[in-house]
């Protein structure tokens, strides 16, 4: 060391300039152990939270939606599919001023408040940047060309495309197959939060919601890394969505299509079933709606409409709606009346076009003023004596009707997979103390043995029935999928049959039945004429019970909405039964005049499609060549 | 680092045989050369993966450093008497360019703090403020008797607040605050009383509410975003939340050298400049960091060593607050990017990527070498 200056003045500042580096170095490594502390504190304390708050910055989890199922009819036909949609979409941090951009996309495409409105908020709640808002969804083709002509001067945006679904038939199909729409707040608690993690539609009606299980599919996953600026630098793990499954019906398109034509302009439902599978061949009711409105969300307009028009398009008739069955009954009533030993075939009554109960003023009145004079069983079913089911209907009681009618579907819901379905209503003693606490008329029960007063069924229920006395006693369920992707559905267990004392007595019902339309003397006669092949039927006509108080009065419509329901059910052909149909036409008057025609254009159509089959089955090589 | 301690001891002890090493005769400190050498090589490694694995800006930072080896050797040749000689003149000098900036400055980033020279470039006069204002205050302080009565540690102050005030108008709060930092350790180490540091600090309490109502928005707002960076995450609070997180994310051992995901994804702002030091503790975590503040703590000790053993008061003070100021700028950048201290673009000396700096720190560091050097050839 250097020998120190010994200015007395030099040594001491010397001695003050060391004491103060000392210092300064003290300092120095004080600052560094608070450097060092605070890098423990976030390295090592903290380490955790910055390590899931760095993954978090690049580490994104997508998930991949996966396709919904398709829905096609027994051909194969389409009936629900999937579409492209597109969306127009801004990236904030690409776009140099979102406000003159929203303003020239205004120029080039509709755009009103409430879609701006609504992407500031979504723009205020995303997690990131470079993260794509919507502004704009379900753009047309014209504007998609648009925006992409003009998009090199809209920096920022781009067109975002997903697959929307799409429900070609239209109002056809619309109570069949139902809707899917966006999901609500409601369904959101319901739903598996994983698998709907990238989902934006659920069933919301039929066949869509009653399936959405198997038509929704698995949701897939993306694991992904992206910069600061969103874009993705590598895929870290990835997991395919697993599409739903495709459901192929019953249904057959032509006959839907016959049906809904046939009832279009009325108020009514067509439901045809395949006898022997329980198969729905035909599901329609009229009016329908148009399904897609629903999808992307439908404006309050014409929301408002549908519900308050009073043609309510969007009440399902074929299962919501619960008619009384009227004389429709009258062949399972007869088989009732043979069963129980109340009647046979020879045993003929006299109908004065009345029948008068004893103690009792009233006159439980036949449709056919002067009566139909003496009447035996098979007459009664052909010309609809009612005067003949009032007196079988007495002798039985409304308890013997309730348990023979029962297994034919009535009074319980049939578990038709559409959602929605009503019971219908099939009284009894029971029911009815239980229901008003009051005991049961004699009156009542013979009412109830032409279809009215309490009795109330679907127009499924009485596809149903009709198709069990086609089968002549073998309970089939009725079921609208007929595979789920590959496989059949089937039943779990065998439904039983519906045993007779005398089992001939279905051959001699369904010969009345048939005698409905094709004797001179039968009330669907008018059906008769040209028909290609035999059918059996019975027509019925349902009175009114009166307008609901909460629906408008229209003056003019007065007399058309006092008009009482006309029904029809049948089958075909006779030996080999197909197709078994009812028909209900809201006003229609007339079971036979109105009805009956229904039914026979569906069954037309289904028989003509069952040829259309044949000639394309008959074909080998082409359809060989169109798988 | 004792070895190297007592290499330059051995050299000092053994005169008489007068082997003159070729480090000694071009006025080079080995062990502040080593310190260096290792700290750069640090940086470079750092550099490269800050940069993007980018070839291109390794080699221009390594010219910068070139140039700066060029102007240390250059430096260290000027015996410390000259300096004393010229100091009044580079100071006066800094101060007419200072405000040359303000008049005829230019304009980038939406403050004026360079100047245009025809044929030669652009450069910040405030960088030789950043030498001058060290020196100016050494040299008017080692004329005074010491410690300074009031009169000279007043005139003292206005000397190094007419540069600040100067720089701070550009505006450039970063470098205003280094300066006057600067030559307040100057003041301080020529033992300024500690009553007058109390003083200073009372003092700075109405001169800090002063300071708030003259600052520019983007300096308040930098202030409110260090007191609560999370409240503005997307805004201006992005950048300090990203280098927290990229230093925290690196643990104790790193993510390893090129993996660190915050700065090559992006998220990480300023990532080979001013925030430099979150990739450093990203990539190399908490062991990496200690050892970068090991060699910044064996180059400032022998920069202190330097200026203990050195002869005048002029050369002591010199030394002594350059080294302490090299510190300040570690410790303001590492302050603000680990979130202790608000953002004021101070770039890591030497780490960072950057001309101007790099030239200023090696220049100072000629200095410390030609005072270390020369004073050995006066003592024998």
């Amino acid at each position: 060391m250097p020998k120190p200056i010994t200015l007395k003045d030099h040594y001491r500042e010397t001695r003050v300039f060391a004491r103060r580096s000392v210092v300064g170095l003290a300092f120095v490594f004080v600052l560094i152990l608070c450097l060092i502390a605070r890098m423990v504190w976030l390295q090592v304390i903290h380490y955790e939270k910055y390590r899931t708050m760095s993954d978090d910055n690049r580490i994104t989890v997508e998930p991949i939606g996966p396709n919904r199922g398709l829905i096609m009819d027994r051909n194969g036909t389409l009936l629900a599919d999937n579409r492209p949609s597109y969306a127009l979409s801004i990236i904030k941090e690409k776009c140099p001023d979102i406000d003159a951009t929203i303003e020239r996309i205004g120029t080039l495409i509709p755009l009103d408040d409430a879609q701006i409105d609504r992407f500031q908020k979504r723009l205020e709640q995303r997690q990131r940047p470079y993260t794509p808002v919507a502004l704009k969804f379900k753009l047309t083709e014209e504007e998609i060309a648009i925006i992409a002509l003009n998009q090199h001067s809209l920096p920022g945006v781009m067109l975002d495309v997903s697959l929307v679904r799409h429900y070609p038939w239209v109002e056809t199909l619309a109570h069949t197959v139902g809707y899917v729409g966006r999901i609500n707040e409601k369904e959101l608690k319901t739903l598996d939060p994983t698998n709907y993690s990238a989902t934006e539609h659920v069933g919301k009606t039929g066949i869509e919601a009653y399936y959405e299980d198997v038509l929704h599919g698995t949701v897939g996953f993306r694991t992904i890394e992206t910069d600061a600026r969103g874009r993705v630098t590598r895929v870290l793990e990835s997991t395919d969505p697993e599409p739903g499954k495709n459901l192929m019906l019953y249904l057959d398109l032509p006959t839907q299509i016959a049906a809904y034509k046939a009832l279009e302009g009325r108020r009514g439902a067509v439901v045809a079933i395949e006898p022997a599978t329980g198969g729905v061949l035909a599901f329609v009711s009229v009016p329908g709606f148009d399904p897609n409105l629903f999808v992307t969300g439908i404006d309050y307009k014409s929301y408002q409409d549908l519900q308050n028009s009073l043609d309510r398009p969007l009440y399902n008739r074929s299962i919501q709606g619960q008619y009384p069955p009227g004389s429709t009954i009258k062949p399972i009533m007869g088989l009732a009346g043979l069963h129980y030993g109340l009647t046979d075939w020879d045993r003929s009554i006299y109908d004065p076009g009345f029948y008068k109960l004893e103690n009792d003023n009233h006159y439980y009145r036949d449709w056919k003023k002067w009566g139909h004079g003496v009447v035996d069983l098979r007459t009664a079913i052909v010309q609809s004596c009612d005067t003949y089911f009032y007196d079988l209907a007495f002798k039985m009681g409304v308890d013997r009707i309730h348990d023979f009618f029962e297994p034919f579907g009535f009074g319980h819901r049939t578990g038709v997979d559409v959602t929605g379905e009503g019971p219908g209503l099939l009284p009894s003693r029971f029911w009815k103390k239980a229901k008003y606490n009051q005991s049961w008329y004699p009156g009542e029960t013979l009412i109830t043995g032409i279809g009215q007063g309490y009795m109330l069924s679907t127009p499924l229920q009485l596809a149903l029935s009709t198709a069990i006395i086609a089968n002549k006693g073998h309970i089939v369920k009725p079921h609208m999928v007929k595979m789920i992707q590959e496989t059949p559905v089937t039943d779990p267990e065998p439904l039983g049959i519906i045993e007779l004392k005398d089992p001939s007595n279905w051959d001699r019902t369904i010969a009345a039945m048939r005698d409905v339309v094709h004797s001179p003397q039968g009330t669907a006669k008018g059906i008769a004429p040209g028909l290609t092949y035999e059918a059996a039927g019975k027509t019925g006509t349902a009175q009114v019970v009166g307008i609901k108080q909460n629906e408008s009065y229209d003056a003019s419509k007065l007399a058309e909405w006092h008009k009482d329901h006309a029904l029809f059910i049948g089958f075909a052909p006779v030996n080999n039964p197909r197709i078994a149909v009812a028909v209900l036409v809201e006003n229609g008057g007339g079971g036979g005049s109105t009805a009956a025609p229904v039914g026979r254009k569906v069954m037309d159509a289904y028989f003509e499609s069952l040829a259309q089959d044949e000639i394309s089955n008959n074909r080998p090589e082409e359809t060989a060549s169109a798988q | 680092m004792p070895s190297n301690f007592s290499f330059s001891l051995d050299a000092l002890r053994s005169p008489v045989t007068r082997r003159v090493s070729l480090l000694q005769a071009i006025h080079i400190d080995g062990p502040l050369l080593g310190g260096l050498l290792v700290l750069i090589s640090v940086g470079l490694f750092v550099l490269y993966s800050a940069s993007g694995q980018s070839l291109d800006t390794l080699l221009r930072q390594m010219a910068r450093f070139g140039i700066g080896f060029v102007a240390l050797i250059l430096l260290a040749q000027i015996p410390p008497r000259t300096y004393k000689r010229w100091t009044p003149w580079l100071f006066a000098g800094g101060i007419i360019l200072l405000v040359a900036v303000l008049v005829v400055g230019t304009h980038a980033k939406g403050a004026q703090r360079w100047l245009s020279l025809p044929g030669i470039g652009r450069f910040q006069p405030s960088e030789i403020m950043k030498l001058a204002v060290p020196m100016m205050v050494s040299w008017y302080l080692s004329e005074r008797a010491l410690p300074p009565g009031w009169k000279p540690v007043l005139l003292a102050l206005v000397l190094m607040l007419v540069p600040t005030v100067l720089i701070a108008k550009q505006p450039d709060l970063g470098t205003a605050v280094l300066i006057a930092s600067a030559g307040f350790i100057a003041l301080f180490l020529s033992g300024l009383s500690w009553k007058y540091i109390a003083g200073f600090v009372v003092a700075a309490v109405p001169a800090a509410a002063a300071l708030w109502t003259v600052m520019h928005d983007y300096q308040r707002k930098r202030v409110l975003t260090f007191l609560d960076p999370e409240a503005d995450r997307w805004g201006s609070g992005w950048n300090i939340t990203q280098s927290k997180t990229a230093i925290g994310s690196g643990g104790i051992e790193g993510k390893g050298w090129l993996n660190g995901t915050q700065a090559h994804l992006d998220f990480l702002p300023e990532s080979h400049t001013d925030f430099i030091i979150a990739v450093l503790g990203e990539e190399f975590g908490l062991f990496g960091i200690c050892a970068l503040l090991l060699i910044y703590f064996a180059i400032i000790a022998r920069g202190m060593y330097i200026a203990m053993n050195a002869q005048d008061t002029y050369s002591r003070l010199v030394a002594g607050s350059l080294t302490l100021t090299f510190f300040v700028y570690v410790f303001v950048n590492m302050g603000m990017v680990s979130g202790i201290l608000p953002v004021v673009g101070v770039p890591l000396p030497m780490i960072s990527y950057g001309g101007t700096s790099v030239v200023t720190l090696m220049a100072g560091f000629g200095i410390l070498m030609s005072i270390q050097t020369h004073r050995k050839l006066l003592a024998t």
